[in-house]
């Protein structure tokens, strides 16, 4: 075939190729007809000990002190001492902890090792919150995490790449990192890639970077499986996309959320993979915990995901699948719940800070 | 991710479909990957890996939501009469000049409302043509006022308004309370606006007022037909007899003692219950200039006869078939939600629903699985609860011509989804929201009008295709079109004989936008500017 024009060199991202577009307005629409369900009684205790034991409690400050990290793992493993006495029922834990790498080894210490805790170990890492550092630097900061006994590991995604249209490259990122996660026995800590929405600021970004993030994870762990065997040997992998790193506005939001939920329905539709999700940023009432929870119910309910009875068929109803990202709502859960046992309001300072 | 790379081990969810099985894994536009490795692991079944031990969730038995019922408490008279020039006629008793109107969710009577006779009807209309001189007279700012004051009446007792809606009508209260009666207090306020504007809506022009109004309401939006029949003929100075359906008269009654309130003039507004022979009473009746309707085509037909010959202006908005078209580049999750708003709103009661779903080929199946997931999770039953999305049907009589339209289309060889499984209360009128695939254009589901929670859904290949499609009914109420592609959105909008074409959106409303049909959907606008035509001479 004769060619009549020299070859450019042009590669065409096949990310560019049918990506599914998000319709704003409507997305808004349906996210807010979920904070007008009306939730109450047994339903609304059921929801907030649930969303209590979704909790990724986290700090994430400079100024983060080994004793932060410490008192943070004691209110994570019991977040309300007196619950017995007052709600007359033992509260759950909260699903991890969430705190710089550099403190990982002091909730080591705290939590106990990774076969009997039942709080887990999340690390940010990946240059958190910027990522604007060398993949290599990115990297080393993974596996460091890793090794110090990160259960989980939060990452971000290089959105300056992503909003440059390099797709291709930040899927590659994403499975260096998911590689990286990678432990001496050959089992992985679990991923969860932070998009950082606010930056994306289209949904149809939000929308395109989710389907990024689940298929170059999956990447990985599906060559592991063919290659070793190791996701056999190890039980089970579970990878999360996450709304935001918290540092930037607007963190996350119901239809940043409600899309990136649509992304992971999708996926398990189209390959029977299950990803969670982790809203991250700015739910600081227990009343928008709950909305969210509504938002999983309805978006997700009707997958009837088999080997999930316990949760009517949701994995996404579980700590296994969906967290929040937050350190205030956890008090503010408390003090809802104890309203609801005594149907008084009491002062904040009656639960301890982290 | 659990047992990656390999399908799970039983069917993924339970399909309702016998001729959808559970693939997945086929939905046509989201299998972009393009990695090798991914694709390969996907099509080869691999060693089950067992999931992780689901934590025990709050929810074992499923996230049920606890009853959440409207609490307000709405006062009901036992018997009402006739509003007639300003005053109440005694209610009538007795088995023909009565009639129960019952609430549709439990069956239960509500109240007794009187049928209204000739005499009735001669009554109303002679205290309109007695009030047409003073109330065309008063300075158009004055008029506006009583608008006003209506508005914010409505405003006020939007609750009260919105609950006895829901009892009378069936629909539920999360529309009443966020549709139906803000709208109501909409059509007011914007109405109230027009009313000393008049000479700017017609350059040009001295519009005067029509007259007498014969105003005749359906019952599937009780109080916003009668806002928008009433508003606009007080803002040009007209006087009213309106009828409100037999089944739902009691919040144009309660709109009656509204005006009570705010001491509209005896005589500008009356109201009439009663059935179609009351009806047929106003369109017959000599001292009436106008004549509008809302209804089926049926009975828009015979009104349109009666008038025939007479000097009667007449407008009509009566029956439609909406076309919804879907695009394979439109935003599909929020299309399904479109698709949803467009049917299933007010159980499907709406003329202007979105009942004929046109799919382009390359999406039809992922919109028909992902209409079949969403159409499970929406919540049938009391209309009262504030979680209910679905309510009861309007009457006995409507669910049965619901029925009698699903046996008709299983009969004619299309295939019945019914994915929603609502526990259903004991007594009432109730229909779960479904829709038909392997639908063809000649099938009567899809030529009819159902009114009803059912939705048909056809495929087309090409733009012409859709939009040959979707003119293709004697209907012409509204049209939707999802792409997102404006100018395809701008092309296709143009083509189609709709009176309404929503676009990426579907049943929504506003004051300000005309609204009405082609064809046998009828003739006339109302709202906007358009809708003022209907009530003035020039």
């Amino acid at each position: 075939m004769a060619r009549f024009a020299p070859c450019s060199g042009l590669r065409l991202s096949l990310y560019n190729a049918r990506m599914p577009t998000v319709d704003a307005v409507m997305a808004a629409e349906r996210a807010a007809s979920f904070t007008k369900r009306s939730i109450k009684t047994h339903t609304k205790r059921a929801a907030l000990e649930l969303a209590l034991s979704m909790l990724d409690l986290t700090t994430l400050e400079g100024k983060d002190s080994p004793e932060k990290a410490r008192s943070l793992c004691r209110k994570a493993v019991r977040p309300f001492p007196s619950d017995e006495q007052v709600l007359g029922k033992r509260l759950p834990s909260c699903g991890a902890v969430c705190v710089y790498p550099s403190l990982v080894e002091t909730c080591v210490r705290e939590l106990g090792d990774a076969a009997t805790r039942n709080v887990k170990i999340a690390s940010v890492a990946t240059g958190f919150p910027s990522g604007q550092y060398p993949l290599e630097v990115r990297l080393d900061d993974v596996r460091r995490a890793v090794a110090a006994g990160a259960d989980e590991i939060d990452m971000v995604i290089s959105r300056g790449t992503f909003l440059a249209g390099g797709y291709d490259v930040v899927a590659e990122e994403i499975r260096a990192t998911k590689r990286a996660c990678q432990r001496g026995d050959g089992s992985y800590a679990h991923l969860k890639v932070i998009l950082e929405t606010g930056e994306l600021e289209t949904l149809d970004n939000v929308r395109k970077a989710s389907d990024i993030a689940i298929r170059a994870m999956h990447d990985v762990i599906a060559s592991g499986m063919g290659g070793t065997g190791v996701a056999a040997v190890h039980g089970h992998n579970v990878d999360f996309i996450k709304t935001s790193t918290g540092k930037v506005q607007p963190a996350a939001t119901m239809p940043v959320t409600l899309v990136m939920l649509e992304a992971i329905r999708d996926w398990y539709l189209e390959t029977g993979c299950v990803v969670g999700m982790k809203p991250a940023g700015g739910i600081r009432s227990a009343k928008q915990a709950v909305h969210y929870l509504v938002m999983v119910h309805e978006t997700m309910g009707p997958l009837k995901v088999p080997g999930f009875e316990t949760s009517n068929g949701n994995p996404w109803l579980t700590p296994d699948y969906f967290r929040f990202g937050a350190s205030t709502l956890c008090n503010d859960i408390l003090r809802q719940l104890v309203r609801l046992k005594t149907g008084k309001y009491v002062a904040g300072y009656d639960f301890s800070e982290a | 991710m659990w047992a990656c790379g390999q399908r799970p081990p039983v069917a993924r969810y339970d399909s309702p479909m016998s001729s959808h099985p559970a693939t997945g894994s086929s939905l046509k536009s989201i299998s972009s990957n393009g990695h090798a490795a991914s694709n390969g692991s996907a099509e080869k079944p691999r060693e089950a890996t067992r999931p992780p031990a689901p934590a025990a969730s709050a929810f074992a038995g499923g996230f049920e939501y606890a009853p959440a019922p409207e609490t307000v408490k709405v006062e009901i008279k036992e018997r009402y009469g006739h509003y007639i020039s300003g005053g109440w006629t005694t209610a009538s008793t007795g088995k023909d000049a009565s009639f129960a109107t019952i609430n549709p969710a439990n069956e239960k009577t509500l109240a007794h409302v009187s049928q209204g006779t000739d005499k009735d009807v001669d009554a109303a209309v002679k205290a309109a043509r007695a009030a047409l001189p003073r109330w065309q007279a008063l300075p158009a700012t004055e008029r506006a006022k009583f608008l006003f004051r209506i508005a914010r009446r409505i405003q006020e007792r939007a609750r009260e308004l919105a609950v006895l809606e829901s009892m009378d009508s069936g629909k539920p209260i999360k529309e009443s309370r966020d549709v139906d009666i803000p709208l109501v207090a909409a059509h007011f306020f914007y109405h109230a606006g027009w009313a000393d504007k008049l000479q700017f809506a017609f350059h040009g022009r001295t519009p005067s007022p029509i007259g007498v109004c014969g105003q005749i309401i359906p019952w599937n939006f009780p109080l916003l037909m009668a806002a928008w029949k009433l508003a606009p003929a007080l803002a040009c100075g007209s006087t009213c007899v309106l009828k409100p359906a037999e089944t739902t008269p009691l919040t144009a009654l309660r709109l009656a003692e509204i005006l009570e309130e705010v001491d509209l003039p005896p005589g500008v507004v009356n109201i009439v219950t009663g059935d179609g022979r009351t009806g047929a009473a106003i369109v017959n009746h000599p001292g009436v200039d106008k004549v509008a309707f809302t209804g089926s085509t049926d009975v828009g037909k015979k009104i349109a006869a009666a008038t025939a010959g007479t000097k009667k202006k007449l407008t009509l908005e009566l029956g439609g078939k909406s076309a919804h078209i879907i695009f394979e580049d439109a935003s599909l999750d929020q299309a399904v939600e479109g698709i949803i708003q467009g049917i299933y709103f007010n159980q499907g009661e709406v003329c202007c629903a979105g009942s004929r779903l046109l799919v382009q080929e390359s999406v039809l199946e992922e919109v028909t699985k992902k209409l079949e997931l969403r159409l499970a999770s929406l919540r049938v039953g009391d209309p009262l609860d504030k979680n209910t999305d679905v309510g009861a049907v309007n009457s006995a009589q409507q669910l049965a011509t619901i029925n009698k339209y699903l046996k008709l289309g299983e009969e004619e060889g299309a295939t019945l989804c019914r994915a929603n499984s609502s526990t259903l209360p004991g007594s009432g009128y109730w229909c779960r929201p479904c829709f038909f695939t392997g639908v063809q254009p000649s099938h009567t589901i899809a030529r009819e009008e159902i009114f009803g929670p059912v939705l048909s859904v056809m495929s087309f290949r090409t733009v012409d295709e859709a939009i040959l499609r979707a003119n293709n009914t004697p209907y012409g109420l509204a049209a939707g079109v999802w792409t997102d592609k404006g100018s395809k959105v701008l092309d296709i909008a143009k083509k189609l004989q709709a009176g309404v074409v929503w676009c990426n959106t579907y049943n929504k409303f506003d004051p300000a936008s005309p609204f009405g049909g082609y064809k046998e959907s009828g003739f006339g606008r109302e709202g906007g500017v358009h809708g003022l035509r209907g009530y003035v001479t020039l």
